[in-house]
């Protein structure tokens, strides 16, 4: 099985015999409440997504990552994993403090032990780790919603935060180890996701799975632009596609609790790390992967991939262009794979305006774009509720 | 005896770069300090190779209620 990145899979979960007595104990220290993209992150600190990371980010690993993409040891990593204290409370705290992590309801989810308060310049977050200052990114937007004082250390989570949907999907990292290790799958490709799945990903998918032994469909279901597909739609669009177009004994589908954050090219090395951690091997990126608008070039996100030796990254990433259905060849297919387009129309590929216009209108986008049990969950959802 | 040995072959900008880096170091050539530090290297591989073992182990409890989820979801 291949390591956790940085060797070992970080595990800050309070085992359920201590639970009780552990909360009971949080109770009487000051609370800190998280916001949603915070809590998501505690999760994933706390099951071993995000190792080697114990805790949110201290000042010199924070700018390490920033400026660097790795930590201050030298292990890749490309985002900042951050907690904010929130406006008018930067008084509150000081390194040695112990805190309670508390939900939006305040229901204790974990603690931390404060070893770093900090302060940061979002200008130069945002122009490094973003790659713009433009507020209408929705990075930008998060980073100005939030106070530039900063806590770092480590944490350990007694709770999830309250999962409503999907729950049985939820698969820590170590339990989608256990099962690649029983289904014996030793080269596991993971896609990740945000859209429904059409054509284009479905091909990039197969292509991926033609050369290992098992794929993980891993959409992303935490924090997302309010314009993205519902999560419950999308989960609905995986099922129809996965059931019926593919191997049900080589597909495995698992939520990736993780916050959307839009971060483009960073975020596909940090989605191709994190994967690793969820015992992947392989990992698909794909055109524009994690971008928004036009903030990346289409093929940013594969070339930050040569920015680091193959071995530092570990996880192999699988790199796509661009696909469509190529009428002339009757097939799925990319610019490396498809004669040159003769005609206009010979390629069939759909914006996400065109579809959501089509879909909207009650129209089905052709079948060489979607299949037609996506087309119709998705106009279903479209269709005004009487 | 002797364990035997093989060549490797580098390219020879970076050779002449290890003899700069060697001058006056204690290596008595390029060949002990590449041997040195591919064995730092490969010891770093060996240790997270074990880490990465030990962390497959799971009490008896947490591997039949992980088996019995995967088993739910109709994946094992």
């Amino acid at each position: 099985m291949i390591p956790a990145h940085g060797g070992r899979l970080v595990d800050r979960l309070v085992r359920s015999e201590e639970r009780e007595r552990v909360t009971k104990q949080l109770g009487s220290l000051p609370k800190f409440q998280l916001n949603e993209r915070e809590a998501s992150d505690l999760e994933l600190i706390a099951t071993g997504g995000f190792s080697p990371l114990e805790g949110f980010l201290n000042e010199s690993d924070y700018v390490s990552v920033r400026d660097r993409m790795r930590l201050s040891n030298d292990l890749p990593w490309s985002l900042p994993v951050t907690l904010a204290v929130k406006p008018g409370d930067k008084a509150k705290y000081q390194p040695g403090q112990d805190l309670a992590l508390v939900d939006v309801d305040g229901k204790v989810l974990g603690s931390m032990h404060v070893e770093d308060v900090y302060q940061v310049d979002h200008k130069t977050e945002a122009e490094q780790v973003l790659r713009t200052n433009d507020a209408a990114h929705p990075g930008v937007e998060y980073l100005q919603s939030i106070t530039n004082t900063y806590l770092g250390g480590r944490i350990s989570m007694v709770e999830r935060r309250a999962h409503t949907q999907f729950m049985d999907f939820r698969l820590d990292p170590k339990e989608t180890r256990v099962l690649f290790k029983h289904k014996g799958w030793k080269r596991v490709v993971a896609f990740q996701t945000r859209n429904p799945i059409h054509r284009a990903h479905e091909y990039i998918q197969k292509c991926a799975l033609e050369m290992v032994d098992g794929l993980l469909v891993h959409p992303l279901m935490g924090k997302t632009k309010g314009d993205d597909i519902p999560e419950d739609i999308r989960f609905e669009c995986y099922n129809a596609l996965l059931g019926q177009y593919f191997p049900k004994e080589r597909v495995a589908m698992s939520i990736f609790p993780a916050a959307m954050r839009y971060a483009g090219p960073r975020e596909a090395i940090f989605h191709a790390l994190v994967r690793k951690n969820f015992g992947c091997t392989h990992f698909i990126v794909g055109r524009d992967h994690a971008g928004v608008g036009n903030y990346y070039g289409t093929y940013d996100a594969q070339l930050i991939f040569d920015e680091f030796e193959p071995g530092e990254i570990g996880i192999t990433p699988m790199l796509f262009e661009h696909a469509f259905f190529d009428l002339k060849s009757g097939a799925m297919g990319t610019d490396k794979t498809c004669p040159p387009a003769e005609e206009k129309g010979q390629r069939v590929f759909l914006s996400g305006t065109k579809v959501r216009e089509m879909l909207s209108n009650g129209e089905s986008p052709p079948a060489e774009f979607t299949r037609p049990e996506i087309a119709q969950i998705l106009m279903k959802s479209m269709t005004p509720k009487s | 005896m002797k364990e035997t040995k093989v060549t490797v072959k580098i390219p020879r900008p970076l050779y002449r770069k290890i003899q700069l880096v060697i001058d006056n170091s204690g290596f008595n050539s390029p060949t002990d300090f590449i041997v040195f530090v591919l064995r730092d290297l490969i010891g770093e591989w060996d240790a997270n190779q074990k880490s990465g073992q030990e962390e497959e182990v799971f009490s008896a409890d947490e591997i039949r209620a992980v088996k019995e989820k995967l088993r739910n979801l109709g994946y094992l």
